[in-house]
């Protein structure tokens, strides 16, 4: 790790102002970042410790019924808030299916947007990565990719979006605060992860000194909370990175749905808004054939980027499966097993 | 640049001055302070052989940096048990046998006393494993650590009931 | 309640009590408080820390180093390069033995393999080590390596350490021929590393030509052997200190190169130095499971019983030093058949010497073995354990010669009837959970040999009647610290707390190494022998003694039990061993005793560990994940020391079984040669989660001839049979049939696609 200068801010301000200069890096928790750094993957040359701000630690329901969480906040206190858990419990079970107890007692709201791909090419600076060094191409593609995106991605890069968390948060139509030099500005979570295209290494719409305040959960998605959940498929049962995952949230009104929210990851190279499936659940009865058609139309556009195929068949079933386990119902408790197929699985959603 | 901190270490208030700005919540510990119950594993949030407790929950601490945490109140495994007496999941992990090597233990331990006071898991064995998941015992105790769980904590809860009553 | 008898024949008698007994682990309270004191947690005045820098590339040589930009990082106190390095006394590349490996210690500008280390950062402090190791920036000159098995292979002259690398019995290729089915097979098994939880580390200092050296390591003597080969000083100059491991599985049985530039570091710079590798250090220079590709035939009859067994294997080893995996090995000793053919060849790619990883041969050799025969037995139409049954091995096949003992049959029968195995449908997708997940059962044979080194013990027993055992035994989690001492105190006649036992220090004898799952045979029989001496001679004394109540009684015998010596025909009449001592003015009285295997009984038996392994795995039918829901092993191994050690053991191969079954897998990209997941995260072992249900059963066996204590060993079998019990589960589960470790998601979804 190199060295580096340390400044804790003790206004959003100083922050801002702090962190504006070239070469500067936000320290949250640090789960990510520090990782990063012992890996020479991210050299900064000045840490912005935001940990110590005040008024960034807050999960509050506003006066118009949508609900603010602080960029502070930990994964785990969040996931545990049984208020909120109770309106966006897809949310709490995409939070319990990500890293480990300690990592999520740790980790922040705004970091875990703010994480980077898992992809070892990035993770490994003697490998070429357009991410990591803009114009050094990118080793993943030829290479051990059997878990890089199928959606989403470019000729410059492959990498995958490791997050849970902002699964649901694509779905639900999450907003994301930023504050920066001049001023705050609001973007839709779907827009602030930008697609690879020709400049993978800008991952975010954040510009120089920029940071996240909040994330909100707007009023209307609170109306899904009877028919959502997450789900995931990995290699190991608990403590691995996402294979396919997707976060479902339906409202059904007399055996219809009204309005569906669909979100992919681990397949894609950013959190995957499916609006064409959205649109294909709307209106229809709950079933699985309109949930199979949804899977299929949520990844019309898939194509493998090596050695992944496999991704689309599996992302699509746990697309069919997801729709299935959220129209039968959002569980009373979280499963002990959160967003794991081995959880309990309503009757009749099995397939094959 | 000022690296100087104030942290309190199983119940000891300390003032430290850091002579460099890197230095991780682990290796403050176990290079700086020779308390090194606390293990490196792998140094990257993917082992759980440092997990210790910071205001009472458990994190990784070789991803803390430790002029971050200025002001903590930090548990390790040198803090657990009361004098001689061994705190109750020290206690279980011996009597189920959740250890073989030792080297996660610290980890598993502090990860166990997090786990508990979270109160999350219940009676459940199933919850104990998953919430117990980010601590890896390669030597594959997790039977033991599983039972040990469990059964500390049925004894904590029953000394609660029995001070309340 | 101890006690021994001490007639000269009788030593098969010796039973204490203390053996048996499922103690707790006697350093318990020390590894729950963090007061096990592991190498790196040694923290001498004045000490610095090295950092290795190690290659990014898998062939080539390094040209350039930016040696300068490291010394000028702050606290960075010295760079080493081949160019520094100060002389050693023996070449790194020489070979004097068979477990003598060739080590990286910065000899040349040549890299073998990705991960060698190609210098050394000394530092004041870790942040400084590390970040100088990084600013060092190598360039090379690159060649294009090899890294997986395609390609030009040899025959080589032995695998292992020291196999023949081809048996045969019988005529292979008349019964195949011959035969009324016949069955091929490949089966590929991925590089594995050992990733024991505490990193390969060292503390060393050097005091004039003398050298002391806080360091894990599961074979004391031979590091001795290594580090004064390679330093140039006396054995007795070096000490070593091992109190524990944090886990070692093969890859600490020999020094690690690293281990050993900490050394040179030390004594380049002129003060301790601390070492200490990173994970991803861990993925080359210190062992690794190789690679390899398997190939079965087999042939039977139409009623299902085997007449040939053909086991090919094909495994990787380094560019410049020889270990092949021994993995044909397995079907020497599991299946009768009257053909059986076993060879090895061996691929030279570039990558760090593979090593012994726990169970070698037997972990990948039967993961292949196991899977073919559930194949058979398919093929046959008949219950995989009915099929195993029939073919069970009366005598050893290969050699012909009797087992000392096998009690399989009777695990077979206990972990079935556990298991509910009769319930198995014979059919694949049979089965489905309440929820409509797909069910799996499957059965493994577990088989490891019981193998003995040298090992030597001391016995003292003071004059206040209280006794000590010495030994440099190792405690790498298998509870040597607790197993050796109830050897001990038993081969005393006194109990645990009344016997001081010290081990783990290269100033006590010799206790081999910990490996093989032969320690606590080896070091168990050398303390053992010990107390056989020591009682002896302290019955001379009394016998002979005229005040003693024992005088005269050499020829009735004499038993010692709880710390007294008795008549064996009225054990009424006796006195303490403190009234011996103090009545003949000594302060202790000292024996000492060998463990080594007992050339006869071998020669005439073949001498083995064998354990079921029942398992059933549960599989989303849509989504292609896998959990093992349940794995039950029943094993016999001899005398059981311990039955709560020894379960643990049982549990931990078993779980080595599922992460070799479904996890583990070292992935190189192919272009680079570099692992690409060398971590905890992506290079995945099991977590507690990926453990629901374990339960083992220890089937009693006496065995009159593997020792005198009758121990076996139980450190390896574990993984045995349990990796094709998975396999064949999953095959059950789903019908689709994987021929690849780790059966992985893909696997699943796309064999069932291909059905």
């Amino acid at each position: 790790m190199n060295l580096f200068e340390y400044v804790r801010p003790s206004s959003i301000a100083e922050a801002v102002a702090a962190a504006g200069e070239p070469g500067s890096a936000y320290l949250g928790a640090g789960t990510n970042l520090l990782d990063l750094m012992k890996g020479g993957v991210t050299r900064p040359s000045r840490l912005v410790d935001l940990t110590h701000l005040p008024d960034l630690n807050g999960i509050e329901t506003l006066p118009d019924g949508s609900a603010r969480i602080g960029a502070l906040v930990k994964n785990s206190a969040l996931a545990h808030d049984p208020d909120f858990a109770k309106r966006f419990p897809v949310v709490a079970e995409a939070l319990l299916a990500g890293a480990s107890a300690q990592l999520r007692n740790a980790a922040t709201v705004g970091g875990n947007l703010m994480q980077r791909t898992r992809c070892s090419y990035f993770n490994d600076p003697a490998s070429a990565c357009n991410k990591r060094e803009p114009g050094t191409g990118c080793d993943a593609l030829g290479g051990e990719n059997r878990s890089h995106a199928v959606l989403g991605w470019s000729d410059h890069c492959i990498a995958v979006h490791p997050s849970d968390f902002c699964v649901p948060l694509a779905a639900l139509g999450a907003i994301v605060e930023i504050a920066g030099a001049g001023g705050q500005r609001e973007v839709p979570l779907t827009d602030f992860h930008r697609l690879p295209g020709d400049t993978p290494d800008r991952e975010t719409v954040l510009e120089a000194g920029e940071m996240i305040v909040a994330v909100r959960l707007p009023a209307d998605a609170a109306a899904f909370a009877d028919h959502q959940r997450y789900l995931k498929v990995r290699e190991r049962t608990s403590y691995a990175f996402a294979l396919a995952s997707a976060a479902a949230a339906l409202k059904i009104e007399n055996g219809t749905i009204v309005e569906a929210r669909l979100a992919l990851g681990g397949v894609a190279t950013k959190p995957w808004r499916a609006k064409a499936a959205e649109a294909l659940l709307a209106g229809a009865a709950p079933g699985k054939q309109v949930f199979e058609k949804a899977a299929e139309a949520a990844f019309a556009e898939a194509r493998p980027s090596g050695d992944n195929g496999y991704k689309i068949e599996l992302g699509k079933r746990v697309v069919a499966r997801v729709l299935a386990m959220a129209a039968a119902g959002t569980p009373d408790r979280m499963p002990a097993l959160p967003a794991s197929p081995f959880a309990p699985i309503p009757e009749g959603v099995v397939n094959v | 640049m000022n690296l100087s901190l104030t942290l309190t270490i199983n119940g000891k208030r300390r003032e430290i001055v850091l002579d460099d700005p890197r230095v991780t919540l682990l290796d403050l510990l176990r290079e700086r302070l020779d308390l090194t119950g606390s293990k490196k594993g792998c140094d990257r949030g993917q082992c759980g052989a440092c997990t210790i407790l910071v205001h009472g929950q458990r994190i990784n601490s070789c991803l803390a940096l430790a002029i971050s945490y200025d002001g903590a109140s930090i548990t390790t495994i040198e803090g657990l048990a009361d004098g001689d007496a061994l705190h109750p999941v020290q206690q279980a992990f011996i009597d189920h046998d959740g250890f073989q090597c030792g080297f996660c233990t610290p980890g598993q331990i502090m990860s166990a006393v997090g786990l508990i006071a979270e109160a999350q898991a219940g009676e459940d064995a199933e919850r104990v494993r998953e919430a117990m998941s980010g601590n890896i015992c390669r030597c594959g105790a997790y039977k033991g650590i599983t039972e040990a769980v469990l059964d500390a904590q049925a004894k904590i809860s029953a000394g609660k009931e029995r001070d309340a009553a | 309640m101890s006690e021994i008898a001490s007639l000269p024949t009788g030593s098969r008698q010796r039973q204490g009590s203390n053996i048996g007994q499922p103690m707790t682990r006697r350093e318990g309270v020390l590894k729950v408080t963090g007061q096990a004191t592991y190498a790196a947690d040694n923290n001498p005045e004045g000490l610095l820390y090295a950092v290795v820098a190690t290659a990014t590339i898998a062939r080539g040589r390094v040209t350039h180093l930016d040696v300068e930009a490291a010394k000028a990082h702050p606290g960075v106190v010295e760079v080493l390069t081949p160019q520094n390095r100060p002389p050693l006394a023996l070449d790194p590349d020489a070979k004097l033995h068979g477990f003598m490996f060739r080590l990286d210690l910065l000899q040349n500008d040549g890299v073998r393999y990705a991960g060698q280390p190609i210098a050394l950062v000394v530092a004041r402090t870790l942040e400084a080590a590390n970040e100088g190791a990084a600013l060092l920036a190598p360039q090379y000159e690159v060649e294009a390596p090899r890294v997986d098995l395609d390609g030009e292979n040899f025959v080589p002259e032995v695998v292992g350490p020291g196999a023949p690398a081809r048996a045969e019995t019988g005529d292979f290729d008349a019964e195949y021929a011959g035969s009324a089915k016949t069955l091929e097979a490949t089966y590929e098994t991925p590089p594995q590393y050992h990733n024991a939880m505490e990193p390969h580390s060292i503390v060393a200092a050097w005091d004039g030509d003398r050298l002391s050296i806080d360091m894990p390591t599961q074979g004391m003597a031979m590091a001795i052997d290594r580090v004064a080969g390679l330093f140039g000083i006396p054995a007795e100059n070096i000490h070593i200190r091992s109190p524990f491991l944090g886990g070692g599985f093969g890859s600490k049985g020999m020094p690690a190169g690293p281990q050993m530039l900490g050394i040179i570091a030390a004594k380049h710079v002129g003060a301790p130095v601390k070492l200490v590798l990173s994970r991803q250090q861990m993925y080359g220079p210190v062992g690794h499971r190789g690679q390899t590709r398997q190939t079965l035939r087999l042939g039977m009859s139409d009623d299902g019983r085997l007449t040939a067994i053909e086991h090919h294997t094909l495994a990787s080893t380094s560019r410049f030093d020889d270990f092949v995996e021994p993995a044909s090995n397995a079907s020497h000793t599991l299946y009768a058949a009257p053909g059986i053919r076993t060879t090895h060849e061996g691929a030279r790619i570039d990558i760090g010497t593979p090593m012994f990883m726990r169970a070698p041969g037997e972990a990948s050799g039967s993961a292949a073995l196991e899977g073919a025969i559930d194949e058979a037995a398919f093929a046959a139409r008949m219950d995989p354990l009915d099929f195993r049954l029939l073919n069970y091995a009366e005598v050893e096949p290969i050699s012909g010669k009797p087992f000392s003992s096998k009690a399989l049959r009777e695990c077979y029968a206990k972990g079935a009837e556990r298991f509910g195995w009769a319930k198995r449908p014979l059919e694949p997708r049979s089965m489905r959970d309440a929820e409509g997940r797909l069910v799996g059962w499957g059965v493994g044979t577990a088989m490891f040999p019981a193998i003995m080194f040298q090992a030597a013990a001391r016995a003292v027993i003071r004059a206040d009647g209280s006794g000590l055992m010495e030994t440099g035994a190792h405690d790498m989690g298998q509870g040597a610290w607790t197993a050796l001492h109830q050897i001990a105190a038993d081969g005393l006649g006194l109990s645990m707390d009344e016997t001081e036992f010290r081990a783990g220090s290269s100033d006590l004898p010799d206790a081999g190494i910990a490996g093989g799952s032969g320690h606590t045979a080896t070091a168990g029989m050398a303390l053992h022998r010990a107390g056989e001496d020591v009682i002896a001679k302290l019955t001379e004394l009394a016998v002979n003694d005229e005040n003693s109540p024992l005088y005269g009684a050499g020829n009735v015998g004499v038993v010692a039990r709880n710390g007294r010596l008795v008549r064996q025909d009225d054990e009424s009449r006796g006195e303490p061993y403190a009234a011996i001592l103090q009545r003949a003015g000594l302060a202790e009285i000292e024996g000492k005793g060998q463990g080594v295997p007992d050339a006869g009984p071998r020669e005439k038996y073949a001498m083995d560990a064998h354990g079921a392994v029942f398992a059933e795995v549960t599989v989303d039918p849509d989504l292609g994940q896998i959990r093992v829901t349940r794995l039950i092993g029943a094993f016999a191994a001899g005398r059981v020391i311990n039955p709560r050690m020894v379960e643990s053991q049982y549990y931990g191969g078993m779980i080595w079984g599922i992460s070799f079954a479904l996890h583990e897998e070292a992935v190189h990209d192919k272009r680079s040669g570099r692992i690409m997941n060398a971590n905890l995260a992506e290079y995945r072992v099991p977590v507690n989660a990926d453990v629901p249900s374990l339960e083992t059963i220890l089937v009693h066996e006496d065995d009159p001839y593997v020792n005198a204590l009758g121990i076996k060993g139980v450190g390896e079998i574990g993984v045995t049979g349990t990796v094709g019990a998975i396999a064949g589960a999953i095959w059950h589960a789903t019908g689709v049939r994987v021929r690849r470790f780790p059966i992985n998601v893909a696997d699943l979804l796309e064999g069932a696609a291909a059905r």
